[in-house]
């Protein structure tokens, strides 16, 4: 069986897996980071995004061995050691940009890498970057008013509380 | 999915050796076509070869007049390159209307145009702008390369190492966008090349095509007017639960006004 290394949260893993083995279960199922869902498993909504290389990719999509040498976030590397809430998880929080949550993480986590991307959003740029993720509860309003403030708190380096 | 070996050559030599002489081997670029294959047991390859980790096939370049990108460029990276903003804007709005981010993030141009779907974007832009297609054999002409359905030029073992744009005058994509997948329903890229204006159509047919009675409208200048005389044949054309022949038909004469009108 194929070996892979990589970085996931800052962690250097190495695991024996096969060629056949998703991201998403090198993740769930070998590391136990549960955070990353599978909703659909056929690529279209998004509840299993991670970060590889800080790029956000669908980790339902990409096979295990294809990460090789890569370095994985997933929602489990966001919070800081303390437990201090990144920004972006604070403002869905704050903003309640969720209702049951399962959709969560991988907003959570296009989010991040479309702050990253774009620094300052507007409401157009998210709704259009959110394209690949899907929320079968809350209608996206506050998951897009969460996804602005949490990219102005990304900006100025500190939450912000709701207006 | 079904058991394979993987394979993750450095070289495209390496790759190229994987490949040949093994029918039941297949390249993975991104993954984003191939890996939900898989995942159906729509294919059963022995061995999957993955580009992923050779250089030498991504990236952009200038090559006098002509963009080189390399198969395995992903469509973030066409999006947002400053040099095809700047040789073919028109490229770079094409790549940033694929899929959703995370597509755009592992899905590849070699990719996108190896698989053929009859919805992809990509195939329009090769086809209208005269491109040729570079493999680990031969150069292939864009418009010899796409032979139908899902089907291509490509022998099995043939790798697709870059594809050469050249630079056209005024030009222009417009899709109307499945809602959900972001799939050209149908897409019609308008171009001028070498002093004449040319019309790729996706999305319509089984394949991409050229409309040429478009082409003779608008060879007298760029005027979305142009068109208004010209009807398109349902038959023929792809229906399915996302639209119908007819709906098509009808799409493919406002997508190509608006394509004319968006011109640049
Ligand atoms: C949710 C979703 C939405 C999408 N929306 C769009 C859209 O709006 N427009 C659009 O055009 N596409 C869309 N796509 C498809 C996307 O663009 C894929 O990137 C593309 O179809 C396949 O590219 P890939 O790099 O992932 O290829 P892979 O899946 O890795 O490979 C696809 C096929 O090509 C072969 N192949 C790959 N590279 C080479 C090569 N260099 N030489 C020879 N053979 C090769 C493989 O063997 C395989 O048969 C979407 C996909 C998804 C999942
Ligand atoms: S589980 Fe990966 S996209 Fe839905
Ligand atoms: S909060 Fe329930 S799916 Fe989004």
């Amino acid at each position: 069986m194929p070996t892979v290394s990589l970085q996931v949260n800052g962690k250097s893993v190495t695991r024996e897996v096969e060629g056949r083995t998703l991201l998403v279960q090198l993740l769930r199922e070998h590391l136990g980071l549960t955070g990353t869902h599978v909703g659909c498993d056929t690529s279209q909504c998004g509840a299993c995004v991670v970060h590889v290389d800080g790029c956000s990719v669908k980790s339902c999509t990409m096979l295990a061995v294809q990460a090789e040498g890569t370095e994985v976030t997933t929602i489990e590397g966001l919070a800081a050691a303390d437990g201090t809430l990144h920004p972006m998880q604070a403002a869905f929080r704050e903003h309640h940009g969720l209702q049951c949550g399962y959709c969560t993480p991988g907003m959570v986590m296009s989010a991040v890498d479309l702050a990253q991307t774009h620094g300052h959003l507007d409401e157009k740029t998210v709704r259009e970057g959110l394209e690949g993720n899907i929320c079968r509860c809350t209608g996206y309003h506050n998951i897009v008013k969460a996804v602005l403030a949490g990219a102005e708190a990304m900006r100025a380096g500190v939450p912000k509380a709701a207006e | 999915m079904y058991a394979f070996e993987y394979h993750r050559p450095t070289t495209l030599a390496e790759a190229a050796r994987l490949a040949s002489g093994n029918e039941d081997a297949k390249i993975l670029a991104g993954g984003q076509t191939l890996i939900p294959t898989l995942k159906q047991r729509l294919a059963q390859p022995s061995d999957v070869v993955d580009l992923g980790a050779v250089a030498e096939l991504r990236g952009i370049c200038e090559d006098g007049d002509t963009l080189v990108i390399g198969a395995t460029t992903p469509h973030a990276e066409v999006a947002a390159s400053a040099v095809v903003q700047r040789l073919i804007p028109a490229l770079a709005k094409l790549a940033e209307g694929i899929g959703d981010a995370q597509v755009r993030n592992r899905g590849t141009l070699g990719g996108s145009i190896c698989n053929n779907d009859p919805s992809a974007d990509y195939p329009a832009a090769l086809v209208v702008l005269g491109a040729t297609v570079h493999t680990t054999t031969r150069k292939i002409a864009a418009e010899d390369f796409f032979t139908g359905m899902f089907e291509t030029a490509l022998e099995p073992d043939e790798i697709v190492t870059a594809v050469a744009f050249p630079k056209p005058g005024k030009a222009a994509y417009v899709k109307f966008p499945n809602p959900a997948s972001r799939y050209a329903t149908v897409g019609v890229f308008v171009a001028e090349v070498g002093g004449q204006v040319r019309v790729a159509v996706t999305g319509a047919a089984p394949s991409v095509y050229r409309w040429t009675e478009a082409e003779q409208a608008l060879a007298g200048g760029l005027d979305p007017a142009a068109l208004d005389g010209l009807t398109v044949d349902p038959d023929g054309l792809n229906a399915d639960i996302h639209a119908s022949g007819e709906y098509r038909a009808s799409l493919v004469k406002v997508m190509a006004k608006r394509a004319v009108a968006a011109c640049v």
